[in-house]
């Protein structure tokens, strides 16, 4: 932000931008730092997600008896839990489930949201009107009401935590495209693109589509750190990863009984959670400023 | 008053559709229920006759309009493992869920709208940095997690509050307030969070106004500006935004429940879901989807009665 306003008033100054920005690959613009300060922050887990995709990490589910709830030590970096499991093995499997699932219950919300707005905003009349109806029904559940209803009838474990996280949140997505879309079908440069011809897939692929791309980005952060949350919700529940897989919200379940002896069982996944649900919102905030126009 | 008229409308709409989905997502998604409850291995009989009190063996319209016609009646059938109905199961645990909602929400507005007016107050203070601070805390760190960490703090090593478990309000009202104030505190967190950097941006907002430059050329008081006229201004976003999380209040108490063994409607859920007891999941879910509706229709029936300058179309 104050770089932005630095830039205005350079502006009212009638001056040009000072050196320093003008050798940036990257202008930065509003949200630079957050922006930063959010992929920064993301990194340990994608590094943590990675060594245990790769199999660098301590086996998650290994159990060694003679070695429970031992702390922290240069054996056990963040020590073990009541079964003698690595704690930090734990971790960095409940970060690929973390990304997992957050990655493909947005891709599936936003997927799904995007084809149903559309549709909705371009058609307008009755779609409009049913689709709509059906997003403002599904709006009435909690994201998290929503995501166990799904998940007690479809059933546990990771590929149905992602459907029914995905359909929680595909309502937003489907307002947001529908409102670009129903403004531009009205606009000029549609109207335009029309007189000369164009197809209705055309216009909606060239002329109105790239118009929700900025604040579908910021919405997709956001319902990464929203599916991240509910994930480890459910699983706290006993609803979501099942036993003995590792996940942050089942881990802190786990951890619980133990927490006054065991303060390591429950800061390790306390603090993964913590610390990618801030990166995202950080991120989220940053691309809000940067790509959507009401702010600037 | 047309306004009025076609939000009612959207309203019953809105309340139709939410019944449908409920009803959609447990009848008509995944093969037999019936099978799906007493599992795969189970006496065919048992299966014929609870396919019969369930209403299975109708086909799906009938069943849809037994389902609709039980909810406008009041009658959301009965739980199958307790063989009670499930509307008294609910009205049973609703105190605890809606005293922890309500408690929450007084927190939020009691910490959030105080904290936010102090630090726009004192903008660019240090008592500013640090509300901001805490609240991006507050925002980014669950509620189950926050409710752990002040078991842990304050009934694990000083003792002071109950670890978890609830008296009925009935027997001690205060007892039922102190097993109720940690749970509400971490399930309000966000929400304080949120409403402290709402009302601090707005009373900037407000601070800029040109009523707030009348009063202190002539001569107010600088506290009675502050906070009488510029946060008084600065409430009707704070009020919206407030009850419009109520509905989220009513969900994430699913959650905290477990955390601090409340027995309210979330534990209810997860009970139903663990004993695979469908009509009682369905129930609950409906009620709180329900309530989250009403809760929202209620809100901008108020805001329209609050700000006579909102008239819709």
């Amino acid at each position: 932000m104050a770089v932005v306003w630095r830039e205005k008033q350079l502006a009212a100054e009638g001056r040009e931008r000072e050196h320093l920005w003008q050798f940036k690959p990257v202008k930065l613009k509003g949200g630079g730092l957050s922006i930063w300060l959010g992929a920064l922050l993301v990194l340990p887990v994608l590094v943590l997600a990675l060594a245990s995709w790769m199999g660098l990490a301590p086996l998650p589910n290994a159990m060694d008896i003679r070695a429970r709830l031992v702390p922290p030590s240069a054996a056990h970096w963040l020590g073990t839990d009541h079964f003698g499991r690595d704690v930090l093995g734990r971790i960095a499997y409940g970060s690929r489930v973390a990304l997992q699932v957050g990655l493909g219950s947005t891709l599936l919300a936003a997927l799904a949201g995007v084809a149903l707005g559309a549709w909705a905003g371009y058609k307008g009349g009755w779609w409009d009107e049913v689709i709509m109806r059906m997003i403002d029904g599904l709006m009435a559940f909690p994201g998290i009401l929503l995501a166990i209803m799904l998940v007690s009838v479809l059933g546990t474990g990771v590929s149905n935590t992602i459907l029914a996280i995905g359909l929680a949140n595909l309502p937003l997505f489907a307002r947001i495209t529908r409102g670009v879309f129903l403004a531009g079908r009205s606009a000029l440069y549609v109207e335009a693109a029309n007189a000369l011809g164009a197809k209705h897939g055309h216009i909606i692929r060239r002329h109105i589509l790239p118009n929700t791309i900025g604040p579908l980005v910021v919405q997709a952060t956001i319902t990464f750190s929203t599916a991240v949350l509910t994930e480890a919700s459910l699983s706290y529940l006993g609803l979501g990863i099942q036993p003995p897989d590792a996940s942050w919200g089942r881990m802190l379940k786990e951890a619980q009984p133990y927490m006054g002896k065991a303060l390591w069982l429950v800061l390790a996944p306390g603090l993964a959670i913590f610390l990618v649900v801030t990166a995202l919102n950080l991120l989220g905030d940053g691309l809000r400023d940067r790509l959507d126009p009401h702010t600037r | 008053m047309q306004y009025l008229w076609r939000r009612i409308g959207a309203l019953l709409v809105t309340l139709i559709i939410a019944c449908t989905i409920t009803f959609a997502v447990f009848y008509i998604i995944p093969g037999d229920p019936a099978l799906l409850m007493v599992g795969t291995e189970a006496d065919p009989d048992v299966l014929v006759s609870l396919r019969r009190e369930l209403g299975l063996d109708e086909p799906w319209h009938v069943q849809y309009w037994q389902w609709l016609k039980g909810i406008a009646t009041g009658d959301l059938g009965n739980s199958i493992r307790l063989q009670r109905p499930v509307v008294e199961l609910i009205l049973e645990r609703l105190p605890v869920t809606l005293g922890l909602a309500v408690l929450a929400m007084i927190l939020t507005v009691l910490i959030g709208v105080p904290a936010g007016a102090y630090a726009a107050a004192h903008r660019g203070g240090v008592a500013d940095y640090l509300t901001i601070f805490i609240s991006q805390i507050g925002l980014a760190i669950p509620h189950f997690l926050l409710g752990i960490l002040l078991l842990l703090l304050f009934s694990v090593r000083w003792q002071i509050l109950p670890p978890g478990g609830f008296v009925p309000w009935s027997i001690n009202p205060w007892q039922a307030l102190l097993s109720l104030f940690l749970p509400a505190l971490a399930l309000a967190s966000h929400r304080i969070a949120l409403v402290t950097r709402i009302t601090r941006a707005t009373m900037l907002d407000a601070l800029n106004k040109d009523y707030i430059r009348t009063g202190l050329s002539k001569g107010l008081p600088k506290q009675v500006i502050i906070y009488k006229h510029a946060l008084k201004n600065s409430l009707i976003p704070v009020v919206t935004v407030a009850s419009m999380h109520f509905a989220g209040l009513l969900a994430g108490s699913i959650v905290a429940e477990e955390v601090f063994a409340l027995p309210g409607l979330g534990r209810l859920l997860l009970q139903a879901i663990g004993y695979r007891d469908l009509p009682l999941v369905q129930g609950v879910a409906l009620f709180v989807a329900l309530a989250v509706v009403l809760t929202s229709f209620g809100t901008d029936v108020l805001y329209l009665a609050l700000d006579p300058r909102i008239r819709y179309e």
